[in-house]
């Protein structure tokens, strides 16, 4: 069945079941790659996307459910209130390594600074506790998200 | 050292649009970087309107080859690096093996990169001289342009390109390389080159391959290695929505003794084709496919625990290396300690599950889009599976979302061809996790006895270590494995004997970051901690008088052996990070303590103290890190080298805390939460340190992974009296190891 979706601020229409998860959607009928597989459980949050700005686990959301909900992916975090802030950060601190599991990463931070502009360390640790990086990263990311946010990390 | 034997040579020719393509390669017969037709690879690229084009040789997994190798050529050339375009370079023999793994990238590479700078450098300061009538000698370069110094003009590299291109080719030896005080770009932080795509979540992985007409694989296989198909219902798959094709490959046999991945060849199995991924991967719910699994029987890492325990019980090893008589010295000695160690199967689990973009080509051929650490490997071993000639077999190398040497095994591109030849229509192949932990090729697991013996003076004078490991063939250890992989411990008894027996498997094995070091390290080092409790001195301070006595040993016996690691510098190391941790100067609280280890892998040397909090319940946390290594002169890219030295400390915690079961030839967990993997709050302090030496610059992927195990496991020690000589480092293990002091 045609199932429309709002994401990134477009309209966009896919020709798949309703069980099928948003992650396959977005990467294999929309051509939005950003998004990324890793467990296909939602347990290690590189598919992590906003779902009307709630940081949620694509590869365990039936499309179906989705309904006119706003979709951001990492392709449109530019466009989130703290999305640029987030992007400079990272580059600055060159966060990534292999980068696969940024994509999630930054959409579980930006989700986190909307609703806490300026979050302690334990509230960084347990905001990212599900976003699993086999590089190591950590620390970047934490002070990424520290210097986004304005706070030391 | 190598690259002294061979013989560089250069190509220069006219890129398109009229500018200067240079190429260089080795001429030596057995490094093919010299085509067989005489071409040779092009590593720089430059336009007539400026824009320097740089190739990167080797895939990126992370490790950040694709940054350094042209950060190496751009310092040489003078190149602006922040105008630099860098580009993946073409996967063909004129380039030579495009591979990554073993830290080897730096070592190999940095002196031929700077000569391929400094060539580039050398044509266009000769066009510039024959332009302006000037004595090349008088010229200098700077950020893409060669300046005049008497006068102040400046020409960009773009105008000079096409008189460059017409130039003959630089004399290698002849070449001036800059000296490392006069770096710009060397030495000092670049951020990674893909790091702005990964940020704006362009599709840059291989998992992200687009082609026209693309359709998507999943490809089913026995949870037993290898094993048959029996029957299945293809036809209930074919009438699963979406679903294109279906069909059972009865798979191709490496050489008996190989794997698949690493010789010709791959899996039997069944490939399900469709519009999507998730379709595919739904299709195999209703496959019902039943395979042969008997060649599994007994294959159960139970069962392999009660065979190497009951080896190490009997009889000495095959002997795989010694020194001094062994024998008389445990007869003889003071005191002896034994300890039997082990640490289990692990598997890579690299964030991006394995995959692989095929595309079958109008000549007959494929193409493929891999990520992949051995993109020679995958064209090679795809050719010699489908019978092609090497030339019809092309390889893109595609950024890699983790490697940790699961990448060195090219199954997955294998698998892609197959199936996109077979199904002929392009194809992307992607394994769900549960077959990328299913099908990995694990670290293999290590048992270790150790009977030593202290003399008087609380040295050792023997050290007896017997070592069970794997073997595919009967004779010859397991990829992955083996236990005589050189090690400071044994060297620095008075006598040592290390006897090697393995057992039989058919788990398929690998390299996982830092292989066989990752598990030796834990066992000796662990086992010297013990050694210097036993005789009753601080376990920095006994290693380092060990360590000390070795050195002026051989400083009195020169030629006698010849060590394949420097304890010089590995004392040194240990050293510095003793000062620099506080080690036996902290007043800690009670239930936290420091460990130490020190390890020399992959042409690194590194010494590691962790400090450990544990609780009453066994539950334990590394609170901090330091780190001390040694890989040379310099650091090329320090801020990917601490990257990589942080990503060490962080797997190795990983590794600690997980295993891989069997039963019966099948792997027991299944996905990601049956691991438990290092997580951001799990993430300890890390304080880094590289001690500069004036050795050749050396690879950061692995080196300062090893002695992280033996710091955490001698800290918890420090912290409880627990003694663990088993991984994973559990609470109850550790509670365990309370009840039995």
């Amino acid at each position: 069945m045609a199932i429309s979706l709002r994401v990134n601020g477009r309209h966009l229409t896919a020709e798949v079941p309703p069980e099928m998860p948003l992650l396959w959607v977005l990467r294999d009928e929309l051509s939005l790659a950003g998004t990324k597989f890793g467990c296909g459980v939602g347990a290690c949050g590189a598919c992590t996307v906003h779902v009307d700005g709630v940081a949620t686990r694509a590869c365990l959301t039936p499309v179906g459910t989705v309904g006119s909900r706003e979709i951001t992916t990492i392709e449109g975090l530019h466009a989130h209130p703290k999305g640029k802030a987030l992007q400079a950060a990272w580059i600055a601190h060159d966060v990534p390594q292999c980068g696969y599991c940024q994509a999630g990463q930054m959409m579980t931070a930006a989700a986190l600074l909307k609703d806490k502009a300026r979050p302690t360390r334990d509230e960084i640790e347990g905001a990212m506790a599900g976003n699993l990086c086999r590089c190591g990263c950590y620390d970047r990311i934490h002070a990424a998200i520290g210097s986004a946010a304005g706070v030391e990390a | 050292m190598i690259i002294d034997r061979r013989r560089l040579i250069f190509s220069i020719g006219a890129a398109a649009g009229g500018g200067l393509a240079l190429g260089f390669g080795f001429t030596t017969a057995g490094e093919a970087a010299v085509a067989a037709d005489g071409s040779i690879g092009d590593y720089v690229i430059v336009a007539p309107d400026g824009a320097v084009t740089l190739l990167a040789k080797a895939p990126d997994v992370g490790q950040g080859a694709k940054t350094v190798l042209p950060m190496i050529i751009a310092e040489e050339m003078d190149a602006d690096w922040s105008r630099v375009r860098i580009e993946f370079a073409p996967v063909e023999q004129r380039y030579g093996d495009q591979s990554v793994g073993g830290s080897t990238t730096t070592p190999e590479n940095y002196e031929p990169m700077r000569k391929v700078g400094a060539a580039a450098r050398s044509l266009l300061v000769q066009a510039a001289a024959q332009r302006w009538g000037l004595p090349a000698a008088s010229l200098k370069t700077a950020r893409g342009e060669v300046i005049d110094p008497a006068s102040g003009r400046r020409i960009g590299y773009g105008e000079l390109a096409a008189a460059a291109a017409k130039l003959p080719p630089p004399d290698p030896a002849q070449l001036v390389l800059k000296s490392p005080k006069d770096f710009v770009l060397l030495g000092r932080d670049q951020g990674g080159v893909d790091t702005p795509a990964v940020v704006r979540g362009e599709p840059i992985f291989g998992i992200d391959t687009e082609v026209p007409g693309l359709e998507y694989a999943v490809y089913v296989k026995s949870p037993v290695p290898g094993a048959k198909l029996v029957s299945a219902d293809l036809d209930a798959a074919r009438r699963q929505p979406g679903v294109t094709q279906v069909f059972a490959l009865e798979g191709l046999a490496p050489p008996a003794g190989k794997q698949v991945g690493l010789a010709p060849g791959y899996a039997p199995g069944i490939a399900i084709i469709a519009r999507n991924w998730w379709l595919a991967n739904q299709a195999r719910k209703v496959l019902n496919a039943r395979w042969d699994e008997t060649a599994g029987a007994g294959h159960s890492t139970d069962r392999y625990d009660a065979q190497a325990r009951e080896i190490l019980k009997g009889g000495p090893g095959k002997v795989a290396s010694q020194h001094g008589d062994v024998d008389a010295a445990l007869a003889g000695a003071s005191k002896r300690v034994d300890a039997v160690y082990h640490a289990p199967f692990l598997a890579h689990l690299s964030l991006e599950p394995q995959n692989c973009t095929a595309r079958p080509t109008a000549d007959g051929g494929v193409e493929l889009f891999a990520p992949t650490q051995v993109a020679t490997d995958a064209r090679e071993l795809t050719a010699k599976t489908l019978g092609l000639p090497l030339e019809k077999v092309t390889v893109h190398m595609r950024r890699s979302g983790g490697g940790f040497g699961r990448r060195l095994m090219a199954d997955a591109a294998v698998e892609s061809a197959v199936i996109a030849m077979k199904a002929n229509t392009p194809v992307k192949l992607v394994w769900a996790r549960e077959d990328d932990v299913a099908h990995d090729y694990y670290r293999p697991a290590l048992w270790m006895a150790f009977d030593a013996g202290l003399d008087a003076q609380g040295r050792v004078s023997a050290y007896r270590a017997h070592g069970v490991s794997f073997t595919r063939d009967g004779t010859t250890p397991t990829t992955g494995g083996g236990v005589t992989q050189d090690a400071a411990p044994g060297l620095l008894a008075d006598s040592a004997r290390t006897e090697q027996s393995l057992i039989p498997t058919i788990i398929p094995t690998g390299w996982l970051r830092a292989p066989a070091s990752n598990a030796l390290s834990f066992v000796h080092e662990g086992f010297w901690d013990e050694l210097a409790h036993a005789a009753g001195q601080d376990p920095v301070a006994f290693r380092l008088a060990h360590m000390r006595a070795y050195l002026a040993a051989q400083t009195q016996a020169p030629g006698d052996g010849k060590p394949k690691l420097d304890i010089g510098r590995l004392a040194a190391v240990l050293e510095l990070v003793a000062q620099r941790s506080g080690w036996g100067r902290q007043s800690l609280p009670s239930g936290v303590g420091m460990g130490a280890g020190c390890y020399f892998s992959h042409r690194g040397y590194f010494a590691e103290v962790a400090q450990v909090r544990v609780s009453n319940d066994g539950d334990w946390r590394v609170e901090k890190v330091w780190v001390v290594g040694d890989v040379g002169s310099i650091v090329l890219n320090p801020l990917g080298g601490r990257a990589q030295v942080a990503g060490s400390i962080v797997e190795g915690i990983s590794q600690l805390r997980c295993a891989v079961e069997f039963k019966d030839g099948k792997t027991v967990p299944t996905n990601i939460p049956d691991f438990d993997l290092v997580r951001m709050p799990d993430a300890p302090e890390i304080d880094i340190h590289f001690l500069v030496t004036d050795h050749p610059p050396t690879g950061l992927g692995e080196p300062a992974l090893p002695p992280l195990i033996p710091a955490v496991v001698n800290a918890v020690y420090a912290a409880c009296g627990a003694r663990v000589r088993e991984l994973p480092l559990t609470a109850e293990r550790i509670k365990a190891a309370l009840k039995a002091t």
